[in-house]
C-alpha cells in the first residue's frame, strides 16, 4: 500500500505540498514537502507527480542502516544515524527523496495522507 | 516575529543598484495587512507626488499577502502597484499563479523597483541573493519565450514575471505574465516595468512563513479545503472555470458585443465553456493552493500554439465585443496578446471600438493600412495586436488606449469608447445593470469589475431599478473583494464555491497570533480604498465626480439586440447612483473623501499630504 497520484488530473497547485510539510515539519513550506510535483510547461503542458511506492530501494542502498520498515511497509529515514551520504536521493527510482539546506538528512513520504486530504483535483489516493 | 508574513521589505533602485531590505513592521501589517495595503502605503508615501508614470520616481511594486503561499485556498495572488500611465491615477493589478508563494518563501513582503535602469535588466532573486543582471538578450522577446528561457537557464523552480514587446515599447495597458499565462494586466503595470528596463523578475525562496499556532492552523485550514471539496459548484468550476461564465452572460444580455452596443453575441454558444474544454483544454492550471482552478492550458491546433485560456475575460473583450465566434481563434489573439505583453481586456476593447469606427467611416483603409476592421474579422484582430504591440501606424494610437483614441479620431467617438477614468471595461454589458455600472463607475483603478461584481444583485433585486441598497451592495462588495486582495488569496472559492467567509477568522487568527474579526478586516479593506481615492485627488489635477461618470453610450444609445434590446440607463439615474454611493461612502458630492471620514479611518495625516 502506497501513495499514488493521477498526473492527468493535477493543476499543479501544490496544496498537498505545504499540507505535507505542515503534517510532517510543523513547517508552512512545500520546499520541505515528501512527494513531487514537475511542470512540464509550455510544451507538453502537463504536470508530472511523483510519489513514493515504499519500495525499499533507499534501505538496501543505504550503508548504515537508517532506514528501517515498519509493519505497515512503510520506510522512514532516521536522522539519528543518518549519516548523510545521499546514497537513497541518488538511487530512488522516483526522484522522491528529499533534501533541504535547514537539515542535514534527506526525508521521505511515511504515507501520512494529509496530501490526499488537501488535493482538490482528487489527483492522490493510497492504495 | 511578524507570523504570517515574509518579514522583510526589499527595495531595489535600478538607477544606482542599491538593494536593501528592511524588517517588515507589524504596525503596517495590522492597518494595511500587506497585498494591495501594502501596494498603496508605499506608492502614497514613497512615491514622489506628481511623478511621470513612466519616469525613474514611479515606483513598481509587487506584494503578497499574509494568507499568499500557506495552507488556504486559493492562496496564490500578488498585488502589482505603481502610478498608472493608462489613467494617470491608481494601479493595483492582481495576478494568480505561484509567484506570489515564491516571493513569501524567499521572505518578502514587498518588493518595490524604483529608478530606471541604464540597460535592460532582470532582477535575480534567490532568497537572500538579490541581484540587477543583463536582460540585452531577452530585450525584443515575447513573454512567453522569456519565462521559457530563464527557467532553462535557472532552473524550474524559479518562478518568473515577465514582460513582452507591447511593455517595452511603452503601450499603456501592457501587462506583466507569470507561470506562462496568467498576467497582471490591468493599468499598465507592465508598461512600468518596461519604462525601468526591466525586463523580468525571476524568484526562488526555501524558507518556511512562520506560523503562530502550527495545530490549530492545520485544523481551520483542513476545514476550509474540506468545505471547498463538498461545495457542489467544484466540480463544474473546475471543469470550465471562468469559461463557465460566458453562456450565463449571453442568456443575460450581458456580454459585451460589438463595442458594448449589445449583450449577446450571435454564435455565443461556439465560445461556451463546453466547446472550449472538448476542442482545445488539455490540463487544468491552478495557482497556489487553489482546488478550483480556473486555469486552463489549451492547445490551439488551428494555429499551432498553446496558450493559457482564454479566461472569460479575455473572451468576452477579444471574442463577443470584436464579435468572433471560433474558440480558436478567440484562443489564439490571447496567445497573441500574452506573448507580446498586452491585457487582453484592453486590447479587446480598443480593437472594438476602431472596428466600430472603420464601420462609421471614421477610419478608412488607409487609416488601417488596408486592413478590413469589419466586426469578426479574426485576421483583422490578430494584425491589430501586433501594429499595437510595435506601435506600427493606426496601432501607435490604439496603444494609447480607447479614451486617448476617441480624442484623436473624434467625431463624436467619445460616445461609444467604452472606459471610466481612462481606463477600457472588462467584460459586462451594463446598460441594463445598475449595480455593475456603478461598480465599473467607481472601480479604485478604471472599469474593472474585481473590485465589485454586482451583475448578480442586479438580477437578484431588478434590473431596471436605482435604489439606495445598489449603492451599498457595491460598497460592500468593493470592501469584501479586495481584502482579498490584501490578504493575498483568491476571492473565487467565496464568490464560486460559497465558502464561508467565517472559515477566514480562525485560520487567519491561528497564521497570525491575531485574532480579528471580519469586520475589523473589512474596516482595514474601507481603508485601503479611501487611501487609493486620496491618491487620484493627489496625482490628477482636477480629479472628482466627472471622472466617476461612464461614457455616453451606456445613457444615450439603448442596447441594440439580444435580450437587453431598447434599454437604457437614464443620465439622472447615473447621477443618482453616484449621488447614493457618494453619501453612503461618507464622501462630498465631488467624491473626496470627508475629513470625519478620513479620521474614522485613521487616514487624517495622509490626507495633508493631498
Amino acid at each position: 500500500m502506497h501513495l499514488r497520484a493521477d498526473s492527468s488530473k493535477c493543476c499543479g497547485c501544490r496544496a498537498c505540498q505545504v499540507a505535507c510539510s505542515l503534517a510532517n515539519f510543523g513547517e508552512n513550506n512545500p520546499k520541505k514537502a515528501r512527494l513531487a510535483i514537475h511542470p512540464h510547461f509550455p510544451d507538453p503542458g502537463v504536470f508530472e507527480v511523483r510519489t513514493c511506492t515504499q519500495c525499499g530501494t533507499c534501505a538496501e542502498v543505504c550503508p548504515v542502516d537508517a532506514i528501517p520498515v515498519d509493519k505497515k511497509g512503510v520506510y522512514d529515514i532516521d536522522p539519528e544515524k543518518c549519516i548523510a551520504c545521499m546514497a537513497c536521493v541518488e538511487a530512488c527510482p522516483e526522484g522522491v527523496i528529499f533534501v533541504h539546506p535547514d537539515r542535514e538528512a534527506p526525508f521521505k513520504c511515511i504515507r501520512c495522507g494529509q496530501c490526499v486530504a488537501h488535493c482538490g483535483m482528487s489527483v492522490l489516493w493510497i492504495e | 516575529m511578524l507570523y504570517g508574513y515574509g518579514g522583510n521589505i526589499l527595495r531595489i533602485d535600478l538607477t544606482t543598484g542599491s538593494i536593501t531590505t528592511e524588517p517588515t513592521d507589524p504596525k503596517l501589517a495590522e492597518k494595511f495587512l500587506g497585498g494591495r495595503g501594502f501596494g498603496i502605503y508605499f506608492l502614497f508615501t514613497e512615491m514622489p507626488r506628481g511623478a511621470d508614470p513612466l519616469g525613474p520616481d514611479n515606483l513598481l511594486i509587487f506584494s503578497p499577502g499574509p494568507l499568499s503561499g500557506t495552507l488556504v485556498p486559493g492562496a496564490g495572488k500578488l498585488d502589482i502597484a505603481c502610478k498608472s500611465p493608462l489613467t494617470g491615477g491608481y494601479a493595483g493589478s492582481n495576478v494568480g499563479g505561484i509567484l506570489t508563494a515564491e516571493i513569501k518563501y524567499a521572505g518578502y513582503d514587498s518588493i518595490i523597483l524604483k529608478g530606471k535602469a541604464p540597460k535592460p535588466v532582470y532582477i535575480f532573486i534567490d532568497n537572500d541573493k538579490v541581484e540587477i543582471r543583463d536582460a540585452s538578450d531577452l530585450w525584443g522577446k515575447g513573454s512567453l519565450e522569456t519565462e521559457k528561457i530563464l527557467k532553462d537557464r535557472l532552473g524550474e523552480e524559479f518562478q518568473i514575471a515577465t514582460i513582452g514587446p507591447g511593455g517595452e515599447n511603452g503601450v499603456k495597458y501592457a501587462c506583466i505574465t507569470t507561470d506562462y499565462g496568467r498576467q497582471a494586466g490591468r493599468g499598465g503595470v507592465g508598461t512600468v516595468m518596461g519604462s525601468k528596463n526591466v525586463k523580468a523578475v525571476a524568484v526562488r525562496g526555501n524558507k518556511s512563513i512562520p506560523v503562530a499556532d502550527v495545530q490549530a492552523f492545520r485544523r481551520a485550514a483542513r476545514a476550509m479545503y474540506k468545505a471547498c471539496k463538498d461545495s457542489p459548484g467544484l466540480q463544474v468550476w473546475q471543469r470550465y472555470g471562468t469559461a463557465g461564465v460566458t453562456v450565463w452572460s449571453n442568456e443575460i444580455g450581458a456580454f459585451p458585443t460589438r463595442n458594448f452596443s449589445s449583450g449577446q453575441l450571435e454564435g455565443f454558444e461556439n465560445l461556451s465553456g463546453e466547446v472550449m474544454r472538448e476542442k482545445i483544454v488539455i490540463t487544468d492550471k491552478g495557482c497556489f493552493g487553489c482546488p478550483s482552478p480556473c486555469g486552463k492550458w489549451s492547445h490551439v491546433k488551428k494555429y499551432g500554439v498553446r496558450v493559457e485560456g482564454p479566461e472569460y475575460e479575455s473572451t468576452a473583450l477579444l471574442g463577443g465585443d470584436c464579435a468572433l465566434t471560433d474558440i480558436e481563434d478567440v484562443a489564439y489573439a490571447n496567445y497573441l496578446a500574452d506573448d507580446l505583453g498586452l491585457d487582453s481586456i484592453s486590447a479587446g476593447n480598443v480593437i472594438a471600438f476602431a472596428m466600430e469606427c472603420y464601420e462609421r467611416g471614421i477610419l478608412t483603409d488607409k487609416d488601417t493600412d488596408g486592413i478590413k476592421l469589419t466586426f469578426g474579422n479574426a485576421e483583422a484582430v490578430f494584425a491589430m495586436l501586433k501594429k499595437i504591440a510595435y506601435k506600427e501606424g493606426i496601432g501607435a494610437v490604439l496603444a494609447e488606449g480607447v479614451k486617448h483614441a476617441s480624442q484623436v479620431f473624434n467625431k463624436g467617438s467619445e460616445v461609444f469608447a467604452i472606459q471610466a477614468k481612462g481606463m477600457e471595461f472588462s467584460g459586462y454589458e451594463s446598460h441594463n445593470a445598475p449595480s455593475m455600472l456603478l461598480s465599473y463607475m467607481t472601480c479604485d483603478v478604471g472599469a474593472h469589475h474585481n473590485r465589485s461584481w454586482a451583475i448578480t444583485y442586479d438580477i437578484q433585486t431588478g434590473r431596471d431599478t436605482v435604489t439606495p441598497d445598489k449603492a451599498e451592495r457595491v460598497i460592500y462588495l468593493q470592501h469584501v473583494r479586495p481584502l482579498f486582495d490584501a490578504l493575498g488569496a483568491c476571492r473565487l472559492q467565496w464568490v464560486e464555491l460559497s465558502l464561508d467567509l467565517n472559515l477566514y477568522v480562525p485560520t487567519i487568527a491561528a497564521l497570525t497570533g491575531l485574532e480579528r474579526s471580519w469586520d475589523d478586516l473589512l474596516k482595514v479593506s474601507e481603508r485601503i480604498w479611501n487611501l487609493t481615492r486620496l491618491f487620484w485627488f493627489r496625482e490628477v489635477p482636477g480629479f472628482g465626480r466627472a471622472w466617476d461618470m461612464p461614457p455616453a453610450r451606456f445613457y444615450k444609445e439603448p442596447v441594440v439586440s439580444g435580450p437587453t434590446k431598447g434599454k437604457v440607463m437614464a443620465l439622472e439615474d447615473v447621477e443618482r447612483l453616484l449621488d447614493m454611493y457618494y453619501e453612503k461612502r461618507g464622501w462630498d458630492a465631488n467624491g473626496r473623501p470627508s475629513p470625519q471620514k478620513l479620521e474614522e479611518l485613521g487616514l487624517t495625516e495622509f490626507a495633508a499630504a493631498v
